[in-house]
């Protein structure tokens, strides 16, 4: 046995030590009181594997420049970044992921690939690293609201018109380029269309369908990374890669349910097409209620449930909402935070919100835990959510968000309703909670809201 | 040929693995699992370290695939942590 024979088997033997180390650490991950300890593992595992296929690189320097720079720019962001911004973060850190792989099969492709499954897997991995690059940046742009697109906008209809091309081009790669090859640089164009593609595919999914993108294009970079395992015979990025996209796709399905619509009706329908419209006209007023009246109904309470949503997070409201919870658990009354799976921009957006403002995790309930007792609940505070409340989606069939889980906050004693104005959700349905008998509406800021019912507590 | 079975069958294994490990997460962890998962897609470091360097185009796209990828794996084990960190019981 030669001596780089025997660093290959060692190396591959500690490949298969580190791989058991990511799935303990990605199983611990998903459990509250283990998860700070899986991530170290996961980290660990990362660490092993690096460092020994370190011990045969042919560059090393340049290996280790490239590290550090990378190590040095990660670790600004991450330690940078408001809690508030984690969202476009994550789809950022997810894009570089995925530029990676497109590099990597981009480098084998010129490494001329010696048999046709290599070829087949450089031009998927082109395709799968490159798409999750280009839309995890437009996701990045979306989340933080530096770019604003119309669906309907005629770039956004060049998009994903160039997101189908882009499609029936890797076809065409994989499958016609290797029996008749073409007289032009037909790859060049491949990585040109993916990137492309990759915008197409994201820029038409709006707001409120962003959990759905995020946790797809996660999924997409872990399987890049399990193709590239493929393309370079290495087992620990195939191991790895894969637990990456399996996490991701049971994101992906959780947020589908969680809105009663299958992926593809989300990646390629979205609502503003859904051709049924709402056919309830508004019925009765809506009665508005002031800060000092609402303080009044709340200090009488002796149970509440907040319902926050992406408004919450807009108007940076969370500090001061766990400030008045606070307030109602030292005046003797129960609080606690009802959370819908796809409230805000990402999975488990609001959750992090309110751990950033201390909320403790234990008060937050989701909506099949809270909903068959809505009716002991003495005041629902729902904070800049709307279709996840919206109880058209059990009351009527007609409604695009029909068969949506929701949390039925209509059925409390009381509800008020925080909101800047009467516009309808991102789903464009009007919501008749806000018409019910025993709503009020507290028009106005959240942030200021909350504040003022803080201020009239503590006098 | 036989080599690529051989690792298909570990593909389809670890998918399947992950699927069952990770298939009831509490809502809670949905960020912070996401933002895990997003720092070990950052293995295509092990991959960007084996690349080949015959050409100037494939030096500079695996140093380009070292970097962006350790961005990638140092960013997001970093903010996971933070993020977890904050995470309390009452």
């Amino acid at each position: 046995m030669s001596f780089f024979e025997n660093i290959s088997s060692i190396q591959n033997i500690i490949y298969i030590f580190s791989s058991i180390l990511f799935i303990s650490g990605i199983k611990m991950l998903g459990k509250e009181d283990t998860a700070v300890r899986g991530n170290f593992l996961s980290a660990l595992a990362m660490f092993i594997a690096v460092s020994v296929t370190f011990i045969n690189v042919i560059n090393p320097l340049l290996v280790l420049i490239g590290i550090t720079i990378g190590a040095i720019i990660g670790s600004l962001i991450a330690l940078k970044v408001k809690m508030t911004s984690i969202p476009e973060m994550v789809a950022l850190f997810n894009g570089f992921g995925g530029l990676a792989t497109f590099f990597i099969a981009w480098s084998e492709f010129n490494s001329i690939p010696s048999n046709n499954f290599q070829y087949l897997l450089v031009m998927i991995t082109t395709y799968i690293g490159g798409v999750t690059f280009s839309g995890s940046v437009i996701a990045y742009g979306k989340l933080s609201e530096t770019l604003k697109v119309e669906k309907s906008s005629i770039i956004t209809k060049l998009f994903t018109t160039l997101f189908y091309i882009s499609i029936i081009y890797l076809l065409y790669s994989i499958v016609i380029t290797k029996i008749f090859t073409p007289g032009f640089d037909f790859y060049t164009i491949l990585l040109i269309l993916t990137l492309l593609g990759g915008v197409g595919f994201v820029i038409p999914i709006g707001g409120g369908d962003m959990p759905v993108v995020i946790s797809l294009l996660n999924s997409f970079s872990g399987i890049a990374a399990a193709f590239a395992g493929l393309l370079l015979l290495n087992n620990v990025l195939i191991v790895a890669g894969s637990l990456v996209g399996a996490s991701g796709l049971i994101l992906t399905i959780i947020m589908a349910k969680a809105m009663n619509r299958s992926i593809g009706n989300i990646l390629f329908v979205g609502y503003a097409s859904s051709s049924s419209v709402s056919k309830s006209e508004e019925t009765g007023e809506v009665k508005p209620i002031n800060v000092s009246d609402a303080y009044l109904i709340l200090e009488n309470a002796s149970s509440v449930l907040v319902i926050p949503g992406y408004g919450m997070a807009v108007a940076q409201a969370q500090h001061v909402v766990r400030e008045l919870g606070e307030l109602l658990e030292a005046n003797g009354t129960e609080v606690r935070y009802g959370i819908h799976p796809v409230a805000g921009r990402m999975p488990g957006h609001m959750n992090v919100l309110l751990a950033e403002a201390n909320v403790p995790y234990d008060v937050l309930v989701e909506p099949e835990d809270v909903n068959p007792s809505m009716d002991t609940v003495d005041v629902a505070v729902v904070i800049g959510a709307n279709d996840v409340v919206n109880p058209s989606a059990t009351e009527e069939p007609g409604s695009p968000i029909y068969g949506m889980p929701i949390i039925e906050v209509h059925n409390a004693r009381t509800v008020f309703v925080l909101k800047r104005s009467m516009s309808s959700g991102f789903a464009g349905v009007q919501n008749p909670l806000f018409f019910k008998e025993n709503t009020r509406m507290l028009f106005g800021d959240a942030k200021e809201s909350i504040g003022g019912l803080v201020t009239e507590f503590k006098e | 040929m036989e080599i690529y079975i051989l690792l298909g069958f570990v593909l389809i294994l670890s998918i399947y693995l992950g699927l069952e490990l990770i298939s009831k997460v509490p809502s809670t962890l949905h960020t912070p699992l996401m933002s895990g998962a997003n720092a070990i897609s950052g293995i295509a470091l092990v991959g960007a370290l084996v690349l080949g360097s015959d050409t100037q185009l494939q030096q500079a796209l695996a140093f380009l695939a070292v970097m962006f990828a350790s961005i990638n794996v140092f960013g997001g084990y970093l903010v996971t942590n933070r993020m977890l960190k904050m995470f309390k019981k009452k």
